[in-house]
């Protein structure tokens, strides 16, 4: 297999790119579970800090997780008719709407934050509360979700599919229900992974709208980067990293399912 | 069921006018075909028939004397096979073909029984439980027949059931899918671009050509009496003659023909069957090329016609290319129809 110098060096850059990546993590995953971080791995290891960030922080990954689901729920609910209406009736008003819903992948999370504020700003009970978040969670990801519900739909032929229904008695709602989500649902799954993953690990826009009461995973992390020790801002990395890491790997798998679909 | 189409129109959106005013009336239990070239029409007045288009302004379509002209397909009770087959990707065969029968809220029992019966009909016991992804053409093309008739539709409709097949499956299944349509007793109309296919399923063929019906009739009646060139060369693929028309006689540069009967303006056509290699025939013309196609010989002549001229020779030997033969066509054979551009 390595025949020649060059297999061998490539192999070697893709080697210390990993290392690249993978000692840092490794290094903060580890100092998460030291007892001392500054004596080193030979001061033993402990849960202690993982205890304490469950403590200090399990307000933030439950509202994090429920947060996530919300939006779930919310991006199916839109997205997924949205991209069937936008499949079945292709031409231009259509795509101009596709790129109009998939703006707030151009703009930055700062920005649509900044808007929200303004707009929003002034209905404190709104402005304080979860659902504002989940606002702007629902206007990041939805473009996830209708791409790639659209992407599958586009590939499939829907239109017969549906007069097939249709001239077997199906009407409008009963042929949604039995042909257009079940042929759909690998995109739906692609998707839905993504918006998950995305929400849970949302920084820029979430740190500009949250509040001390509405402070979802990433925002607590930066938190305690900031004011707590070390070790415990550590630990709160491999927690992160043990709730998004199998949600990557599933978003991955999805992802490419859908995919073999569109070939 | 009895339909009767009166005026029915249809122009797109783009001002593409698909289909002009049409009657048409099919007998209960009949199968009549639409033929024609691709692109005159035939999918829009089948789409038009099940509910799937809407007509211009004006058209009425009735089912047993009943106005469905407002009527949504999945109102119709229509079984329609698409050229594509349209199956659902997401359920067995034996899902696909019970979606219709669970559409009419049956018990799941008499779905199951009926479902079964349908398979059995149309041969499908050894796949009646895999994906319909995991099928054949051809095997595909039986469930699309078999889900479009289990709800036992008033009217099947197909639109080129056979053309996504390859050409020796094609053959076989049109004879079978001939005999499946008169077991089931069904009132159907098949679209089809291929004469063969028209006349070895249909009991009338209706043969289309811009957006309009030219000629409706048993197959034997179109071939023996085409009302117009198009009918001729398109059922039986007619020659046309040339030459010019005078005195009852047809002058052409190999000779002259009696005419049976001639109208002035009128074209001649032959069928290659009716061209006879003749020592006493009254036309000369030369062998250009021979070919054996195993119970004829198809032999290309010149010289007898303006344009190149076909015979089919069955006999143990054929002339050879560059021989000068003579040729004779028996008045009766001899099709004069009005010209093409007059039924434009
Ligand atoms: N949805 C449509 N929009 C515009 N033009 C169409 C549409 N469907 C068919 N046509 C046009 O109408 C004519 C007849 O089409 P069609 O009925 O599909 O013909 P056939 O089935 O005989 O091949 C063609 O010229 C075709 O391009
Ligand atoms: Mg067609």
């Amino acid at each position: 297999m390595l025949k020649s110098p060059a297999k061998l060096l490539q192999l070697l850059v893709t080697l210390l790119a990993c290392a690249f990546l993978f000692v840092p993590t490794v290094q903060s995953v580890l100092a998460g579970v030291t007892a001392n971080y500054f004596r080193g791995l030979s001061s033993g290891l402990t849960l202690k800090w993982i205890g304490e960030v469950w403590t200090l922080y399990s307000a933030s990954i439950f509202l994090s997780i429920w947060i996530a689901l919300a939006c779930l729920v919310v991006t199916l609910i839109i997205g997924v008719p949205a991209a069937y209406a936008l499949a079945r009736n292709p031409g231009r008003l259509s795509r101009v709407l596709e790129e109009f819903i998939s703006l707030p992948l151009a703009v930055p999370g700062l920005a649509l934050a900044l808007a929200l504020l303004q707009l929003y700003g002034g209905y404190t009970e709104f402005r304080t509360s979860w659902a504002f978040i989940l606002v702007g969670h629902v206007l990041y990801t939805l473009p996830f979700m209708l791409r790639a519900v659209l992407a599958v739909l586009a590939a499939i032929d829907l239109k017969t599919l549906e007069e097939g229904a249709a001239s077997l008695g199906a009407g409008p709602a009963r042929r949604f229900v039995d042909v257009v989500v079940p042929n759909a649902l690998p995109g739906i799954l692609a998707g839905a992974l993504t918006v998950v993953t995305l929400s849970i690990g949302e920084f820029n826009l979430t740190w500009m709208l949250q509040t001390p009461f509405t402070k979802t995973l990433p925002v607590g992390l930066a938190d305690s980067y900031a004011s707590m020790r070390l070790e415990i801002a550590s630990a709160y990395t491999l927690v992160f990293f043990v709730m998004i890491v199998p949600l990557l790997v599933a978003m991955q798998w999805a992802t490419a399912r859908a995919q073999r679909i569109l070939q | 069921m009895t339909l009767t189409l009166r005026s029915i129109a249809k122009t797109f959106a783009g001002g593409t006018r698909a289909l002009l005013p049409t009657d048409l009336q099919i007998e209960q239990g009949e199968i009549v075909s639409l033929l024609g070239p691709s692109g005159c029409g035939k999918t829009t007045l089948l789409r038009i028939i099940a509910g799937l288009e809407t007509p211009d302004p004006g058209a009425t379509v009735r089912f047993d004397g009943e106005d469905v002209t407002a009527l949504p397909v999945e109102k119709r009770q229509v079984g329609m096979v698409f050229q594509s087959y349209a199956l659902f990707p997401n359920m067995s065969v034996r899902k696909n073909i019970g979606y219709g029968l669970k559409m009419q809220n049956l018990p799941k029992a008499e779905i199951a029984a009926r479902v079964e019966e349908v398979i059995a009909l149309c041969r499908l016991e050894p796949y009646a439980d895999r994906p319909v992804t995991a099928l054949s053409g051809g095997q595909r093309q039986r469930v699309a027949l078999a889900r479009a008739v289990a709800p036992r539709p008033r009217l099947l409709l197909l639109d080129e059931p056979l053309s996504a097949l390859d050409a020796a499956l094609r053959g076989q299944l049109r004879d079978e899918l001939a005999l499946l349509l008169r077991s089931f007793g069904i009132t159907a109309i098949f679209v089809t671009h291929d004469q063969d296919e028209a006349m070895a399923i249909a009991d009338r063929v209706a043969v289309m050509s811009h957006g309009r019906v030219v000629q409706i009739g048993t197959p034997e009646a179109l071939y023996r009496n085409p009302a117009t060139a198009f009918v001729a060369r398109f059922v039986g693929a007619a020659m046309p003659l040339g030459g010019r028309i005078e005195d009852d006689r047809l002058h052409l540069p190999g000779g002259a023909l009696p005419l049976a009967s001639a109208t002035v303006g009128h074209q001649a056509f032959v069928r290659a069957e009716d061209v006879r290699l003749d020592p006493d025939g009254a036309l000369a013309a030369r062998v250009e090329t021979v070919t054996f196609l195993g119970t004829h010989y198809r032999v290309a002549l010149s010289g007898a016609t303006e344009q190149p001229l076909f015979a089919l020779h069955s006999g143990l030997s054929a002339p050879a290319p560059g021989d000068s033969v003579r040729l004779s066509i028996a008045p009766g054979a001899i099709l004069t129809l009005p010209t093409e551009d007059r039924i434009a």
